[in-house]
């Protein structure tokens, strides 16, 4: 090495010299970001430093991938039966808070509220850390090629663990942890509703503050974002608190236990994309829990409809009188909702139970459908007690054929 | 007279005199080191002069035209005014190069290249720079 350098002396000057000059250039120039202006050193520096991180996350996951994918699957199908079974009692679970949820927002949508969703992320990998105490921040692979601005919130399953600080060209940026001193975050006790801002502290906990000390605080509560901040979006899981004490001038000292592991960061999801909407109400039946189970079942095959015999509706459909009970006849989707006007004048309220009850000629399982033609049949002096006869779906028995109805009309049909 | 001259004569602005004086002294003392030496002490000193430009750009553009000029003196005879026009024109266009290449791509100045006036420049610079070299060798030799 010294031979190299003394035979080369003149070159290895001019290089120093060249270096230090291009290092001095490299201090005083700033690139102008969105943010504010990054020294040109700091570009490099991070330029430098960034590939070998992600060269050795890069490896890391994959000699990790290779084990448990290969070496290590003992257990694998029982897992897999586990995980299926959960799966289906998440499914009735989700289906149950889907109601609650749609009842939420139906009473939103009555008080005119606009919710705010997250609409897109981008999944990142966490490749370094900031190697500070003062300054707690990471940095992940993705940055401004790959949508991800500053000022973005930042994410996991278990909750928030910070802000993008500042993006670099190219796919890295620079995260703030809610831990850290400079950051702020607007929260919300979840049963109380009392809000604050969480702050980082010089040790690295987290801390609420702006809580007045005459409210009352209980351990274990959980702490939501509030939205305020306009970074992160209303509802999001903080932590839950730890220690509650007196603070300074008047406000209580809440101590919180962030929700996501901020010490072991490996995958985090950056929120690119935010909207906000008018909460959708549908007035499609929701899915009920008992729907989802009752499919599983085994179930009784549908016997095909027998068609229900029309002579009654013959006789009926040559007078000039108007007969409600033939035109339903005719204009019945079911055959049995045929019925004569005396059965169904015998049989004014059975014949509702029984159009329900037997499903052989009637539809199965439409108890409105077998009441609708009586609640659209056109009212009739009653002549001979039959027009009394309102439920047209009465028993589904085979009328007389012969016998003529006094008040049989020319067929109406309709249209139920 | 670089930083007076061009307030009265503002063609004045298209000599470089600091690189004309760190080629001269380059070529003169032979030494690569002494050279690129030079050439940063007169460069840096020249960003210092401009307000508007980073220390540095001027400074790394004449270490290599000073590295570059006493390499060529100890190699080639560069008394007679012919040489001395090509050697001035030569390392003029790499010193604009080097400092075109530092102010873009590092600052990120917005310049503009154009071969014809480089030239241009880099010939009435040259022959400025014979007449200089001979005012200086005059003023060498009193010394």
């Amino acid at each position: 090495m010294e031979n190299l350098i003394s035979r080369y002396r003149n070159v290895t000057i001019l290089a120093a010299l060249l270096f230090v000059q291009v290092l001095g250039l490299a201090v005083q120039v700033k690139r102008s970001n969105e943010n504010e202006p990054t020294r040109l050193i700091r570009i490099w520096a991070v330029s430098a430093v960034t590939p070998f991180e992600r060269t050795i996350v890069f490896l890391q996951n994959g000699t990790g991938n290779i084990w448990h994918n290969y070496f290590y699957l003992r257990g694998v199908r029982q897992e897999n039966r586990d995980l299926k079974q959960k799966i289906q009692q998440l499914e009735i679970e989700r289906a149950r808070l889907s109601e609650d949820a749609e009842q939420a927002h139906r009473l939103q949508a009555l008080l005119g509220f606009k919710e705010e969703f997250i609409s897109q992320t981008v999944a990142a990998q966490v490749i370094g850390s900031s190697g500070s105490e003062q300054s707690r921040s990471v940095y992940i692979d993705k940055g401004r090629l790959d949508g991800v601005r500053a000022d973005m919130a930042v994410i996991t399953a278990d909750g928030i663990i910070g802000k993008v600080l500042r993006v670099e060209k190219g796919h890295v940026a620079s995260v703030l942890l809610i831990n850290d001193q400079t950051s702020g975050v607007g929260a919300i006790l979840e049963k109380t509703r009392l809000q604050g801002v969480l702050r980082g502290t010089p040790g690295g906990e987290v801390v609420l503050e702006k809580v007045m000390s005459d409210e009352t605080v209980p351990a274990g509560e959980r702490v939501l974002t509030s939205g305020g901040d306009q970074i992160f979006p209303k509802g999001l899981i903080v932590g839950t608190v730890t220690k509650v004490s007196l603070g300074q001038d008047l406000f209580l000292n809440i101590r919180v236990k962030p929700a996501a592991d901020l010490s072991r960061l490996e995958e985090v999801l950056v929120i690119t994309q935010q909207q906000e909407r008018e909460p959708a109400v549908t007035d499609a039946t929701p899915t009920r829990a008992a729907d989802i189970l009752a499919e599983r079942l085994p179930s009784v095959p549908v016997k095909p409809p027998t068609e229900a015999p029309k002579t009654a509706a013959a006789p009926a459909g040559g007078t000039s009188t108007p007969n409600p009970n033939a035109s339903k006849t005719t204009a019945a989707s079911s055959p049995g909702r045929a019925a004569s006007p005396k059965t169904t004048g015998t049989t004014a309220k059975a014949g509702n139970e029984s159009a329900t009850t037997v499903p052989s000629a009637a539809n199965p399982g439409t108890p409105k459908a077998a009441s609708l033609p009586s609640q659209n049949a056109p009212k009739k002096p009653a002549s001979t007690g039959t027009t009394k006869a309102q439920p047209a779906s009465a028993k589904p028995q085979v009328p007389p054929a012969s016998e003529p109805s006094p008040d049989a009309t020319k067929p109406q049909d309709q249209p139920q | 007279m670089q930083a007076f001259v061009p307030l009265k004569l503002h063609f004045f602005t298209i000599f470089d005199l600091p690189l004309l004086v760190v080629i001269f002294f380059a070529v003169a003392r032979r030494s690569q080191v002494s050279g690129m030496l030079t050439g940063a002490a007169i460069g840096l000193l020249q960003d210092a002069l401009t307000p508007s430009l980073p220390i540095g750009v001027y400074g790394i553009a004449n270490t290599v035209v000073g590295y570059g000029a006493s390499s060529l003196g100890v190699k080639i005879d560069v008394e007679n005014a012919g040489s001395r026009l090509l050697v001035t024109l030569f390392f003029y266009v790499v010193h604009e190069i080097i400092y075109f290449t530092v102010a873009r791509g590092m600052v990120g100045l917005t310049l503009h290249w154009s071969w014809l006036h480089e030239l241009g420049s880099a010939f009435a610079n040259a022959v400025v720079a014979v007449g200089m070299f001979a005012l200086l060798d005059r003023f060498k030799q009193r010394t």
